[in-house]
């Protein structure tokens, strides 16, 4: 019987050698590349005829535009306005990418550490960069808790620098991990719809059957949340970064 | 007139669409404060142990590059737990769960200060010892 495993390797599409590195097209990237083009023909084609009073699919995109609008203006303000296009395309991608990874057969390239990791640090790195430019060298002062006796500033300092430094990994490591344990999940108890069943005349199988239509309105569930996890603590990391404490 | 009519129906289509949206912005904010156990004990499992790999991570490879053996993992381990209580500190605060910021004032400032030491100065200035915003 197939591993419940098996559904994250990543298979070699088109070979691509450049100076001896792999640069292959995966199907993880097949599916990076299909969330991308769905995320955009959903907003292209359903704002395509602009109406005062929305249709569905139009109420449908400008309730994610709102959506991210409200979560910036919640937890940034009016100052962040100028990154939603970054924020909104995060959003957007992450939560097709687990989304489209529900429909069978299909690849979750955010059920990988390498995909949320390199997500985690292009936030990281970005936010820290405009918290640099926007403060100077005094965007350092970050690191300096408040209202802390100079006697434990030795001790306090690289706690904090640690703390920040564990952003990237926590916040790759919640996405991937949410994402994989789930889909393992569906594939353990469909493998125990056919061992039970195979035993039992069929019958056993529906049991494990019906927990599988629960998992899987459960991972519905996580794949938005998941999303809404990751823009929500950028948002906050960018907050910090903006205002400093 | 006509387009009056529609613009006080759109005003009252608007007047609507306000309160629905706050009614719905009021549940959200009622969900947020009661996440889910699970969800819960997992975000602050991954912040504790993230800090953890991050400073034993640091602490190889310093030992690694100057050739220290242990003690930079020693240092960096110890470094590194204690980050991942603050971590998880302030996971608990942002949902609430802690004492809050404005009771760890009041009781700053209800506790009467020894004397006017520069360091007690410091203290009362900043209020808060932990920023409580913050995940």
């Amino acid at each position: 019987m197939a591993s419940p495993l098996e559904q994250f390797e990543i298979h070699t599409i088109i070979p691509i050698q450049i100076g001896g590195a792999d640069l292959s097209f995966t199907n993880s990237a097949l599916w990076m590349v299909t969330a991308t083009s769905v995320a955009i023909a959903f907003l292209a084609l359903s704002m395509r005829r602009p109406a005062l009073i929305p249709g569905r699919w139009q109420a449908l995109a400008e309730l994610s535009y709102e959506f991210i609008a409200n979560m910036i203006r919640d937890n940034i303000g009016d100052e962040g306005r100028q990154y939603f296009p970054l924020i909104f395309s995060l959003f957007i991608f992450i939560l097709f990418g687990n989304l489209l990874g529900l429909i069978p057969f299909s690849f979750t390239f955010t059920s990988h550490l390498a995909v949320t990791a390199a997500l985690a640090i292009f936030v990281i790195v970005g936010v820290t960069m405009i918290g640099i430019v926007k403060h100077g060298l005094h965007y350092f002062s970050f690191f300096v808790p408040q209202g802390v006796p100079a006697v434990m500033l030795p001790l306090m300092i690289p706690i904090e620098i640690i703390s920040y430094l564990s952003r990237p990994l926590s916040l790759s490591i919640r996405l991937f991990a949410n994402m994989m344990a789930g889909h393992t999940m569906i594939k353990v108890f469909a493998s125990f719809v056919f061992s039970l069943g195979a035993v039992s005349f069929g019958i056993g199988g529906l049991a494990p059957l019906a927990m599988n239509v629960a998992l899987v309105g459960f991972e519905v569930l996580v794949a938005f949340l998941q999303a809404y996890v990751f823009t929500v603590l950028t948002c906050l990391y960018l907050n910090d970064a903006l205002h400093l404490h | 007139m006509n387009e009056r009519d529609t613009s006080s129906q759109l005003s009252k289509l608007d007047e609507r669409l306000r309160t629905a949206r706050h009614a719905r912005n009021v549940g959200e904010e009622n969900r947020e404060k009661n996440p889910g156990g699970i969800s819960f004990a997992f975000r602050v499992g991954v912040e504790l142990v993230a800090a953890l790999v991050v400073g034993v991570g640091i602490g190889l490879l310093l030992d690694r590059w100057l050739g220290t053996e242990p003690w930079f993992l020693i240092g960096l381990f110890v470094i590194g737990s204690g980050a991942g209580i603050v971590n998880v500190y302030r996971t608990a605060a942002s949902l609430g769960l802690t004492m809050s910021s404005s009771e760890a004032t009041n009781k700053d400032v209800e506790t009467p200060e020894p004397e006017g030491s520069t360091m007690n100065v410091e203290n009362t200035a900043k209020t808060a010892p932990i920023r409580p915003n913050n995940t």
